[in-house]
């Protein structure tokens, strides 16, 4: 599994707010993004509210997964392709090596797939002597950086091209340049070479279809339709819900990612991949693999309360919307991933304490909801995961995250039942706060756990007479 | 128009502790109208600090003093969407379990109304008689939009006010960064938030912000105060109530 540090989300986030390069970044990827999405689902022939049916083809595909999974890979099967369930990351990357063994493969190069981020399938690749090349250009300078993907299908949002220029120029041996269309030239033919010379291409699985027994790669460059045909053998990787049962499904939910991803009416390359060459056929694998993905989805599926985060087919139309990950980018996320998705997701995967400022750290404001292709419902996802961190859980092991807080909410809820009480401490309060620095009627300091108001904002004080008070005395 | 007009108030708890202003704003625009007004006096909180930081128990032991508290009012009203999306959204939710109490909750939350939203939607009025001589923009709060989906019905309340300019900021719509605890236990995400939100307020050009959750409104004050700016922040009833 690929690094876990989200719980320095409190310190990478202040990081990320004063990287003035990269708020720019960010301000410029929502600013685009963020309203044409809605533009483009305003502009579907069904309407927007194709979102709510395929939000219903998802449920439903989630609520049948096994069933629908069976079938997928029967289809595969019949195609002439192989496929492998993985129970967890580990069981992928050694299956996979197996298959890199056996074909005696040496260089690979790879599609854009956030799953294989998930389970650290490059580190795991070079660790074994193989050599591994991102293709996607965003994935591609984030592997000469050295770096994790910062947004899901932006993997390279925090660097500038002068950054790309400097990092090209060092990694590649070429002259400094900050032209974008001559950096992705030099890509494309240090690129190039590594799709002609490899033995092995991997992709993600942006859906597959298991009525027909297809997986479909959805990209702007090119590189996944080269990385899936060219090398001998190929292999997919999914994650165990990105299934559609039926084509029609399929259809709807293509459409909608390619809106929800960039707000395209349809991606500039589509593959739809049905297994290997056929005797006779030119292009395409010898070999194709289709490796699917538990690594604690079934988890997320047993519950009730998160099973609909499966219904995600992360196209990050999320992450282009919420105002929080608008100001702390993608790292200070500390996995795979980010935003709004990240926050549900994430905790699910890794652990709900151990991520739990993912939990806590938004404002439950529901531009994610409304923004996303299937209408998933995160603020309410959220929500349940901040009362297993509230009270534990053992299902998920979680242990209360703050026991003083707990009382604090306990001793509250009692006074707040008994207005008298309540009365009292406000007056109280009223008392205690001419303690305070004050200027122009407003508090400027408040202390802790309140301060953190006051670092920034002032607040206007308790009024000497509560307007429930005013009332009692007959206004 | 509704013929026999009756609130009973539900007063948000920053309504009622810090800003008891808005309060009376709101209840000089019912009188001005005729509205029939009662207003539970061991009213407390609705409990959604607890409920949004995941203390369910807690939030229902609020819900229930809620519900008995305003068991009788035919229509509650209440200056905060924030408060109504609790009512109507999340108390049902807290009583799954609990069908006596989950009848209960559901008839609140059938019974609860924003203030604007009950205006325009439930009495029918788009004028009030208002007069404010200012440059006004508006900021959506986010439950009040997204929870219980109103956008337009400030707007045209606002629209109607004599003497007053209204202003759209960039990105209305997006939210201010106060999420309640989020603002104390996240400041420095809060506070690059509600900068922006400044931002946009300032770069509208308006002299007044106007919004319909003291929430956010405590929040953008906060930092404008804090800039030394002299734009004035107000609850639609402050503006509403002015003649």
């Amino acid at each position: 599994m690929t690094e876990i540090t989200t719980e320095n989300y409190l310190s990478e986030a202040k990081r990320a707010i004063k990287n003035q390069v990269l708020q720019n970044a960010l301000a410029d990827l929502q600013h685009r993004f963020g309203t044409e999405t809605a533009l483009a689902y305003q502009n579907l022939p069904e309407g927007p509210e194709l979102r709510f049916k395929a939000h219903d083809i998802r449920m439903h595909t989630i609520d049948n997964l096994d069933v629908i999974l069976d079938k997928l890979a029967e289809n595969v099967r019949k195609n002439g392709g192989h496929v492998f369930f993985a129970n967890n990351g580990k069981d992928a990357i050694e299956y996979s090596l197996r298959i890199a063994r056996k074909h005696n493969v040496k260089r690979v190069v790879k599609g854009k797939s956030m799953v294989t981020e998930e389970i650290g399938l490059n580190s795991a690749f070079i660790e074994s002597g193989l050599d591994v090349s991102e293709t996607d250009l965003g994935e591609y300078i984030i592997q000469l950086a050295g770096e994790h993907p910062s947004h899901i299908i932006a993997p390279a949002i925090h660097k500038t091209r002068n950054d790309v220029g400097k990092l090209f120029s060092e990694k590649m041996g070429i002259p400094y340049i900050t032209d974008p269309a001559k950096l992705t030239q030099a890509a494309r033919k240090a690129l190039r070479e590594k799709f002609l010379a490899a033995d092995m291409g991997t992709s993600g699985c942006n859906l597959a279809c298991a009525e027909t027994g297809h997986i479909t790669t959805v990209s702007n460059e090119g590189n996944i339709r080269m990385a899936t045909t060219m090398p001998k053998v190929y292999i997919a990787f999914m994650g165990m819900e990105r299934v559609a049962a039926r084509l029609e499904d399929h259809d709807v939910l293509i459409r909608l990612l390619c809106r929800g991803a960039s707000a395209q009416n349809m991606a500039t390359y589509v593959s739809y991949i049905g297994g290997p060459r056929y005797p006779g056929q030119a292009d395409g694998p010898e070999e194709f693999h289709l490796v699917i993905l538990d690594n604690g989805r079934s988890r997320i599926l047993a519950d009730e309360d998160f099973r609909e985060m499966l219904c995600c087919i992360r196209c990050a139309a999320c992450l282009n919307v919420c105002p929080v990950y608008g100001k702390i980018g993608g790292h200070s996320y500390g996995f795979t991933y980010s935003g709004p998705v990240g926050a549900v997701v994430t905790p699910l995967l890794v652990g709900i304490n151990k991520a739990k400022h993912l939990c806590l750290g938004e404002t439950l404001c529901g531009a994610c909801k409304d923004q996303c292709p299937v209408d998933i419902d995160i603020p309410r996802m959220l929500l349940a995961l901040r009362s297993k961190l509230a009270e534990g859980d053992s299902v998920w092991g979680v242990t209360p995250a703050d026991r003083k807080e707990k009382s604090m909410y306990r001793a509250w809820s009692w006074m707040i039942s008994h207005r008298g009480v309540y009365d009292l401490f406000l007056k109280m309060a009223a008392f205690g706060q001419k303690f305070l620095p004050q200027k122009e009627g407003m508090i400027r300091w408040l202390p802790p756990p309140m301060n953190g108001w006051t670092q920034s904002r002032d607040m206007k004080p308790i009024a000497s007479e509560s307007f429930l008070q005013r009332w009692r005395k007959g206004s | 128009m509704n013929e026999n007009k009756k609130a009973t108030l539900f007063i948000q708890c920053l309504v009622d502790t810090i800003y008891p202003e808005v309060g009376e704003a709101m209840v000089q625009i019912f009188r001005k109208l005729d509205v029939n007004l009662s207003c539970p006096t061991n009213q407390t909180c609705c409990g959604q600090p607890a409920f949004n930081s995941g203390y369910r128990k807690e939030a229902r032991k609020a819900a229930r003093h809620f519900i008995q508290v305003f068991e009788n009012a035919e229509m509650i009203v209440c200056p905060s969407g924030s408060c109504v999306t609790m009512v109507r959204h999340h108390y049902p939710e807290l009583f799954t379990n609990e069908p006596h109490w989950l009848q209960r909750a559901n008839s609140a939350a059938a019974r609860t109304y924003e203030f604007t939203e009950y205006l325009v939607d439930v009495l029918g009025f788009e004028d009030v008689g208002a007069k404010y001589h200012a440059k006004l923009t508006y900021h959506d709060s986010c439950h009040l939009l997204r929870g219980i989906g109103v956008k337009e019905q400030p707007r045209r309340l606002l629209s109607h006010v004599q003497g007053a300019e209204f202003i759209e900021m960039n990105n209305s719509d997006q939210c201010c960064g106060f999420g309640g605890a989020f603002s104390v236990k996240y400041a420095d995400i809060s506070t690059a938030m509600v900068t922006e939100k400044v931002k946009n307020i300032i770069e509208s050009g308006a002299d007044t912000v106007v919004g319909c959750d003291m929430g956010c409104l405590m929040n953008i004050q906060g930092m404008l105060s804090r800039m030394g700016s002299k734009i004035k922040v107000k609850h639609i009833a402050q503006i509403l109530s002015s003649t």
